[in-house]
């Protein structure tokens, strides 16, 4: 727009109608995107919206009123809805920040020192996990966690003591299964991010005699600030909302101790029919992930 | 990168929105009539399949130029209710005849998503062979009628006559108390290892089966209307019988006298019970449904055991303390119903016709080990020897209790199974579920509860 704005001035020399129109010109081109934006982004929230504000059922009730602010105060008042939030964070903490995140990291660095067939073995096992369809990872680790599966047979073997994790420490089994899934994606980011710092800096560094671990603090992961920046945004959101992988493995079980919000939010709105409350719950999530944006935007902002 | 500030949060915000999107459909042509109904979890257990699949092939043969079109729902319990609601929502995806627990049907009436069928009734010289009981299972409280029962459930217990005899146990065994029960499992924990000794559905996992089979089947022993009282209207709170209930499954679960509690709570628990523990003769004792023998069957079975009528035993289960009438049963059973939404009613109702000419009928409750609701099927030879303990479940009919036909109901008992999942697993004692179980009654019911300590 910068570049357009002279140009306009120059032709319609302080009328108005023209610039609207061409303004308008410019826009057709996008008219179809945005109408379809409007209609299946905005339509969908928007409706989610107003649902989050009613006492909508999907059975056991007919008509469907306007309660106001009753699902959100309900929730603050939940209990489970309290122990969705905390767990939620522990998941995403666990799993996205800690383990898909570092580990991602520690093996982009890794690929760069390795030989070709080592790098393209490991990448192509890592990527596996990421491409396989979010059910099928959870009926895999389910199989690998369970108290008769693999993991279990493995420890056996070895004369290790068994573990039974889905019922013991379900939120870890699912962390683990997540980082398992979706380290691939880190991987890809700062495979990219490392690979654009340029060898002359690191170079120097080494010149002037800096350890590998002063290199890593002092010039890689400064450089790659805005990498680890954007992959943790978009790791943080997409485990926020992670549904299929819990929900194959615990069902949020047991009891509610694997329960986060997307599962909470299905179990009120489908299992107990308070579509409401669990739009209301929803919209929540929305917050939850919005809060995580502005701090991560925070930080990026920041000038080294 | 601050660009990506109003991207992120709109990524978030269809991710939220994606989740809670159902999917789309079409509505069909006149001629196409769906039917859903639900499939077993595990895929060798055809037996309901192969039955509708026979009315569908016979109604088209009878009805040219009709065609059917099955939907079958291969889904845990629960989600199989939320499935056919979502679907019956819209005239788009609504099926014309949908499979219906009795359980749910009430509040799926309240939510207008079936269509009364007494116009068709009326006219219909069928009717009036169904026990009274069986017609009431589906009246809305408008006093219409939304469905057409196809069989009955009753519950006790079953148990392995071989296991006893090592355990030293008689194999006429009939617990006169919970004590007994609970006495013999702890005999065939002691005397059989690698048994497991006793099995009760509990947990959110099993759904309603665990809350009927598991929780009901005691609650109802320990007392009057411990948990709907019908003369004030009110739901029951802080019942010591409640209280007893949970402790029962307390001492299952906690003694180890049960499955292993990973299992117990496992959506899966039912089929693997019915398919395996049972037939491999890993389980000694199981309170479960009259049905369990259709997974047996030679054919559509999920695990045919020719030889469970000579292993297998059955005992009415007991009142807590061998209080009159000594025993305790619930009744439970499905319906099929046409959705309001279903764009062809009239070939709808033709197609319950189908299902429920006498032969049809016959034909379910044999495959399905139904308990009839018709007095022309309960009289059919080939229905009286279909199975054995046909007759033991069937004479559990006069005890047999209902639950509160009351829209609210399937939110009631999702809260009883989150107290009996919370004792299951020991995150709370009796008392402190059963005061969680209370508080959240009071919130689904609007307050309408009454106090009997």
């Amino acid at each position: 727009m910068s570049r357009a704005a002279p140009t306009a001035a120059y032709g319609t020399a302080g009328r108005g109608a023209r610039p609207r129109r061409r303004a308008l010109l410019r826009w057709s081109p996008l008219a179809p995107a945005t109408v379809l934006l409007l209609l299946f982004l905005a339509g969908p929230i928007g409706y989610c919206v107003y649902i989050a504000f009613t006492d909508m059922q999907l059975t056991g009730q007919e008509s469907t009123s306007f309660v106001g602010l009753a699902n959100f105060r309900h929730a603050f008042g939940d209990p489970a809805f309290l122990n969705a939030v905390v767990l939620t964070l522990v998941f995403t903490l666990v799993s996205s920040i800690l383990g898909q995140n570092t580990l991602g990291l520690a093996l982009a660095a890794l690929m760069r020192r390795a030989s070709r067939p080592v790098r393209t073995l490991a990448g192509a096992v890592v990527l596996t996990a990421w491409v396989l369809p979010e059910i099928v990872a959870g009926f895999l680790l389910y199989t690998f966690f369970e108290r008769r599966g693999t993991l279990n047979a493995v420890l056996d073997w070895l004369h290790l003591p068994s573990q039974n994790w889905l019922f013991t420490l379900p939120i870890l089994a699912v962390s683990f299964a997540n980082v398992w899934r979706g380290t691939a994606f880190s991987m890809l980011i700062y495979s990219a991010a490392l690979a654009e710092i340029p060898q002359e800096v690191t170079e120097s560094a080494e010149v002037d005699g800096a350890s590998g671990r002063q290199r890593l603090w002092h010039i890689t992961l400064p450089m790659i600030r805005r990498s680890i920046g954007t992959n943790l945004m978009l790791n943080t959101l997409q485990t926020l909302s992670v549904f299929g992988l819990i929900w194959a493995m615990t069902r949020g079980g047991p009891g509610s101790r694997s329960q986060t919000l997307p599962v909470f939010m299905y179990d009120q709105a489908f299992l107990k029919s308070l579509i409401g409350y669990g739009t209301a719950v929803a919209l929540l999530l929305l917050v939850v992930g919005a809060l995580f944006s502005v701090v991560y935007l925070r930080l990026l902002r920041e000038e080294v | 990168m601050r660009r990506i500030a109003p991207m992120a949060l709109l990524t978030a915000a269809v991710l939220a929105a994606g989740t809670l999107t159902a999917c789309g459909g079409s509505g069909g042509d006149k001629n196409t009539l769906k039917v859903a109904f639900p499939k077993d979890t595990n895929n060798k257990v055809t037996v309901r399949d192969d039955y509708v699949e026979l009315v569908a092939h016979a109604f088209e043969k009878a009805n040219p130029g009709k065609k059917v079109e099955l939907i079958p729902i291969q889904a845990s319990e629960n989600d199989y209710y939320a499935k056919i609601q979502q679907m019956m929502r819209s005239p788009k995806t609504a099926p014309d005849l949908v499979y219906e627990d009795t359980f749910l049907i009430n509040s799926d009436i309240a939510a207008g998503l079936l269509r009364p069928l007494d116009p068709y009734l009326g006219k219909w010289a069928d009717w009036k062979q169904f026990e009274p009981a069986a017609k009431a299972a589906a009246r809305g409280q408008d006093g219409r009628t939304y469905g057409v029962p196809d069989g009955t459930d009753t519950r006790g217990l079953w148990f392995n006559k071989k296991i006893f005899k090592k355990a030293g146990l008689p194999p006429d065994w009939q617990p006169k108390t919970w004590d007994e029960v609970l006495a013999a499992a702890r005999t065939v924990k002691r005397k059989v290892p690698g048994v497991i000794p006793l099995n009760v559905f509990t947990g959110k996992g099993a759904g309603e089966a665990a809350v009927m089979q598991g929780f009901e089947m005691l609650l109802y022993g320990t007392g009057k209307d411990q948990l709907y009282d019908p003369a004030t209207k009110k739901w029951v709170t802080g019942t010591k019988g409640f209280r007893d209930s949970l402790e029962f499954l307390r001492t299952v679960y906690g003694e180890k006298l049960g499955p292993d509690v990973s299992d117990a709570l496992s959506p899966n628990i039912q089929t693997n019970v019915a398919t395996e523990l049972m037939p491999e003769e890993k389980l000694a004792i199981d309170l479960d449904g009259s049905w369990l023998g259709q997974q047996w069957q030679p054919k559509g079975g999920g695990k045919p055991w020719p030889e469970w009528p000579t292993v297998l035993g059955r005992a009415a289960f007991p009142t807590q303390h061998g209080a009159a009438p000594g025993k305790v049963s619930l009744a439970g059973g499905w319906t099929w119903s046409v959705p309001r939404q279903s764009q062809r009613p009239d070939l709808a109702w033709k197609l319950i016709e189908t299902f429920q000419t006498k032969h049809n009928a016959v034909e379910w409750c044999v495959r399905g080990a139904q308990i009839a609701v018709r007095k022309d099927v309960a009289a059919d030879p080939a229905y009286r020897k279909s199975l054995p303990g046909i007759g033991f479940f069937t004479g559990l009919v006069e005890i047999s209790r209902f639950r509160p036909a009351l829209p609210v109901y399937p939110k009631v008992s999702a809260a009883i199974g989150e107290a009996m999942e919370a004792v299951t697993t020991g995150d709370a004692s009796p008392k402190q579920a059963a005061d969680a179980y209370d508080e959240q009654l009071k919130s689904i019911v609007d307050g309408r509860t009454v106090a009997k300590p």
